[in-house]
């Protein structure tokens, strides 16, 4: 049969399989692959807790989704062209994830009686069952064919079971028409130095999978993705949000001068920045896995203390446990950059699903007058700009600063078209510097009038000596428990992390700047947001859209910004805690809400919907 | 370099303890201790840090003229651990209470003993919740009368000795609030110790446990109930300095010199550079009646540092990377042109 290659502007791809069949893998090279293509795109790994939860069980079910496009992805997409089921839980899972154009590529091998049972299936006749009956199913016997392939090449049966994801993935890769090139070059990266009897193997099956999928009849068409013209000429590479803020705190570091320390505790999603900075100790970062949360952030706050650029990076439960440390930080009016990885909670909640619940914990969650900057990062490539706007903030206003991210940004990834340090800014913290006169004194809470910043005298500096610490003090920096005293230092904080909003980007709009409706997000709701209007605006309807970066402070043209529009949309991933927020910032406004609590990203679907029942 | 003396450390404040507060007489050993401490290893003022949680005896950096951190209630230890491992040209020393380090920080304290890293922490115990006003302690006697055991404890007490010997800490040194001299002994022996190093000092509270150690700090007592342990020296003690530690069927005892046959050469030398756990353990345990309560340097072993141990691997790393600025790791791995 002669395929047809059809040429399509996107495709969604959504890999499906135990938490063991290495989908995570397969969906993160099939991405790697349409990136080197030229392609724009976006990923959303959707994984449970368990490492390697009950073989076959719906809840052990792994999934990554790629999003791959020749203009413009700002989302994974909300349904998918191609599902990859490895079993029938994998496919009980995700069937509802399927377009009505959907193909569906199965392991016929996995389909058997007790598995299909175990998936929670009443009959054998799944398809039906979930209603998918009419997408494009192709059953294939994958693991018959992998163990075929691989026969008589010397690996024993488990390590050939592993190779099951690699013959998917060629197959996957002939549908939508990619070359294996990348995939072989991983391949030998991987395994060429320590096994490389593992490398011949491991391309053949791919290119196996890859040939079986060209000569099955039961695909229809193939489809071709061209290389993205909305991408900047450049040099790029794939990022996760996760490494992107480790990075950017590098970047920050390099910027600043100063070594970066990490005091981190391993949390999901967060670990993966710890794992990342502790790597680069070549530029000269510093990392301690602490004993516990507040031993993270409290030995971020010495080395802070100590002259270095502290971060600690964490998620919902431990950022809870920060809470009192964080007072301490800001009482002793120290630089730190607290990372908060948002997971779906309360307590443990769901820890590998995204959301935005920890907002007014970030802006509140401490006892006393307790300010801190809050800034959120909204996309997976943004969280490299995010963080090291986070420590140049915290850096030159000497305060900590809290940094949201999610799990959804986090562990997605996106092409990213690599800056050079050279158009990065200076980062320049106020060094008390000189020499003190014979019996003068420094005085840690002197502050500029117009910043409202103290300065920052690091031990080892002859004639600063002074103390700080979480008691009230003076401008002198002696012990205070005066009410006029307290008074003024409560201001003073606050008037600090306030004119911050003189040193930030003004708020932009995408659309015209007044009208109907104004549609309102923060972090990383904004692809989603973004592509809701962007549908909405070429069915010709009046709608703007306005995402913060900035929580605390506020933009300073916030109000002008809001003021030209009749209505405003504050869409976000819990019951309403930035439209909350907004309410007590800027009264004047009426505001409606967009919320979802599942642990899971906006569809662009339901955006859309919220949108028109406001017009 | 200016020699430093006791009033360089004296900061203008004034010291808020309770008059007879045994604090007082630990901070003037700290006062006096340092200048002898920077003498030897040529550090100036400027490079002291002095870190303290929350409690009485945690106000003491207020006291010392130095750089100073008060931090919260049980973090001293992780805030020590971060100045150090980011500066380990600096010189800390922590002050803690046995509520601070053995209740809410117990798990820092355990943790920076484990990774031995290198600062001093003097660990005020007073057996009691002075700032609070006093509720029973980790380190309360069993049965303990306080505010909230009215009709007495009914949990262990920490030994915090067997505590930092059972972390396989390398240094452990105890002694009593009013033994000035004994006091700046342990803490030089602690700062030129390269780890760290734990100084339980036994403090009194005059307010809410007053006595809290009389059973062995009062003068009347105090050399038949304790003992001094030095550096090669004999465990000999008493009034007439004719009782001595013998290790026999398998533990420590205490005799009489010149009875039962025991001569002076039968006591125990002190060796706390040795790295035999089981008999420092002992000794450290050791309490009345039939054994007196050890004093002085009771371990003091070289070990890798964890301060040191970052250090270098990041120098290691540095220089076979190649990676060597940001420009280079945004460059690095895969990446592709799009023309």
């Amino acid at each position: 049969m002669q395929h047809k290659v059809i040429d399509t502007k996107d495709v969604v791809i959504r890999f499906a399989g135990d938490s063991g069949d290495g989908m995570q893998l397969t969906g993160s090279l099939f991405a790697n692959t349409s990136a080197i293509a030229g392609n724009d795109l976006s990923t959303f790994p959707d994984y449970p807790a368990e490492i390697r939860a009950p073989h076959g069980t719906v809840s052990g079910v792994s999934g990554f989704q790629v999003h791959i496009g020749s203009t413009k992805v700002n989302t994974p997409g909300d349904y998918c062209d191609l599902l990859v089921a490895m079993n029938p839980a994998a496919l009980e899972a995700n069937a509802k994830w399927c377009k009505p154009t959907a193909m569906i590529l199965i392991d016929t091998d996995s389909f058997t009686d007790e598995l299909i049972k175990k998936a929670g299936f009443k009959t054998n006749n799944v398809f039906l069952e979930l209603g998918v009956e009419d997408r494009i199913i192709i059953p294939s016997p994958i693991t018959t064919l992998t163990k075929e392939s691989l026969k008589g090449c010397g690996m024993d049966q488990k390590s050939i079971l592993k190779c099951k994801n690699m013959f998917t993935l060629g197959m996957a890769c002939f549908i939508y028409s990619r070359p294996l090139e990348y995939v072989n070059s991983y391949i030998e990266g991987k395994f060429a130095k320590k096994h490389p009897e593992m490398v011949g193997p491991n391309e053949k099956v791919l290119k196996d999978g890859y040939n079986y999928a060209a000569n099955i009849q039961l695909i229809p068409n193939t489809y071709m993705v061209k290389p993205a013209k909305s991408l900047e000429p450049g040099l790029y590479r794939n990022i996760t949000g996760n490494q992107a803020i480790a990075w950017g705190l590098l970047a920050a570091s390099e910027k600043s001068g100063l070594p970066l320390f990490c005091g981190s505790y391993p949390i999901t999603p967060a670990t993966a920045i710890l794992e990342e900075l502790a790597i680069y100790k070549s530029l000269g970062c510093k990392t301690l896995q602490a004993e516990d949360e507040i031993a993270g952030i409290c030995t971020a706050i010495g080395a802070s203390f100590a002259g270095n650029l502290a971060v600690t990076t964490t998620s919902g439960p431990g950022f809870s446990l920060k809470s009192e440390a964080l007072g301490l930080a800001v009482m002793t009016e120290l630089p730190l950059v607290v990372v908060d990885v948002q997971r779906a909670g309360p307590s443990t909640g769901i820890p590998t699903k995204t959301e935005q619940t920890d907002l007014l914990q970030a802006l509140y969650g401490r006892n006393g007058e307790c300010p801190i900057p809050v800034i959120a990062a909204h996309s997976p490539a943004n969280c490299f700009n995010a963080a090291f706007n986070a420590a140049k903030i915290a850096l030159e206003h000497m305060t900590p600063v809290i940094l949201l991210s999610e799990g959804f940004l986090g562990n997605g990834s996106e092409p990213w078209r690599i800056p050079t340090m050279a158009d990065y800014p200076e980062i320049k913290p106020p060094f008390a510097r000189g020499v003190l006169k014979e019996g003068e004194r420094f005085h840690p809470f002197k502050r500029d009038p117009e910043t409202m910043v103290p300065q920052w005298a690091i031990p080892g500096q002859k004639g600063f000596e002074h103390r700080v610490g979480g008691l009230e003090k003076n401008h002198e920096g002696v012990l205070s428990s005066d009410p006029a005293n307290h008074q003024t230092m409560v201001n003073e904080r606050a008037a600090k992390v306030a004119r911050i909003a003189d040193f930030i980007p003004e708020l932009k709009v995408d659309g015209p700047d007044s009208g109907k409706l104004l549609v309102v997000g923060w972090g990383g709701t904004y692809g989603h947001i973004k592509s809701a209007v962007d549908e909405e605006r070429e069915e010709g309807k009046n709608v703007s859209f306005a995402h913060f970066d900035y929580i605390n402070p506020l933009p300073k043209n916030t109000k002008d910004v809001f003021s030209k529009f009749e209505k405003i949309l504050v869409c976000e991933l819990n019951s309403g805690q930035f439209c909350a927020y907004l309410r007590d910032c800027l009264p004047d406004f009426k505001y409606d809400k967009c919320n979802k609590v599942q642990g899971q990203p906006f569809l662009v679907k339901e955006l859309v919907e919220a949108i028109n029942k406001e017009i | 370099m200016a020699t430093l003396t006791f009033k360089d450390f004296k900061s203008d404040q004034e010291v808020r303890w309770c008059p007879g507060c045994g604090d007082h007489a630990v901070l003037a050993a700290l006062q006096r201790a340092l200048p002898k401490v920077s003498q030897a290893l040529g550090y100036e003022k400027e490079r002291y840090v002095v870190v303290s949680g929350i409690g009485c005896s945690s106000r003491l950096p207020y006291y010392m003229d130095t750089y100073g951190f008060h931090s919260i209630h049980g973090r001293a230890t992780a805030v020590s651990t971060g100045i150090k491992v980011a500066n380990p040209w600096l010189t800390v020393w922590q002050a803690c209470g046995d509520g601070d380090a053995l209740a809410i920080g117990g798990n820092h304290f355990v943790h920076a003993i484990r990774r031995n890293i290198d600062i001093n922490i003097i660990l005020f115990n007073n057996r009691i919740y002075g700032l609070t006003k006093g509720q029973y302690s980790p380190t309360s006697k069993f049965g303990a009368i306080t505010k909230t055991s009215p009709y007495g404890t009914v949990e262990h007490p920490f030994d915090p000795g067997s505590l930092v010997l059972g972390a396989k800490g390398t240094f452990f040194a105890r002694s009593l609030d009013v033994d000035l001299k004994l006091n700046e002994e342990i803490m030089t022996a602690a700062a030129l110790h390269d780890g760290c190093s734990v100084m339980e000092m036994l403090t009194n509270c005059v307010i809410f446990n007053d006595g809290a150690h009389k059973e062995i700090a009062d003068p009347a007592v105090r050399p038949d109930r304790t003992v001094v342990l030095r550096q090669g020296e004999r465990m000999i003690f008493g009034k007439n300095n004719d009782k001595g530690l013998v290790f026999e069927d398998n533990r420590i005892k205490a005799v009489t010199i010149g009875e039962n046959g025991y001569k002076e050469e039968d006591i125990l030398i002190h060796d706390a550079h040795a790295n035999n756990l089981g008999l420092q353990m002992a000794l450290a345990d050791m309490k009345g009646p039939d054994l007196p309560v050890a004093l002085g340097v009771i371990r003091d072993v070289k070990d890798i540092t964890y301060d040191d141990g970052v250090r270098d691997q990041v120098k290691d790393v540095m220089r076979k990377s190649k990676i060597h600025c940001v420009d280079d790791l945004l460059r690095s791995g895969s990446t592709w042109e799009i023309k």
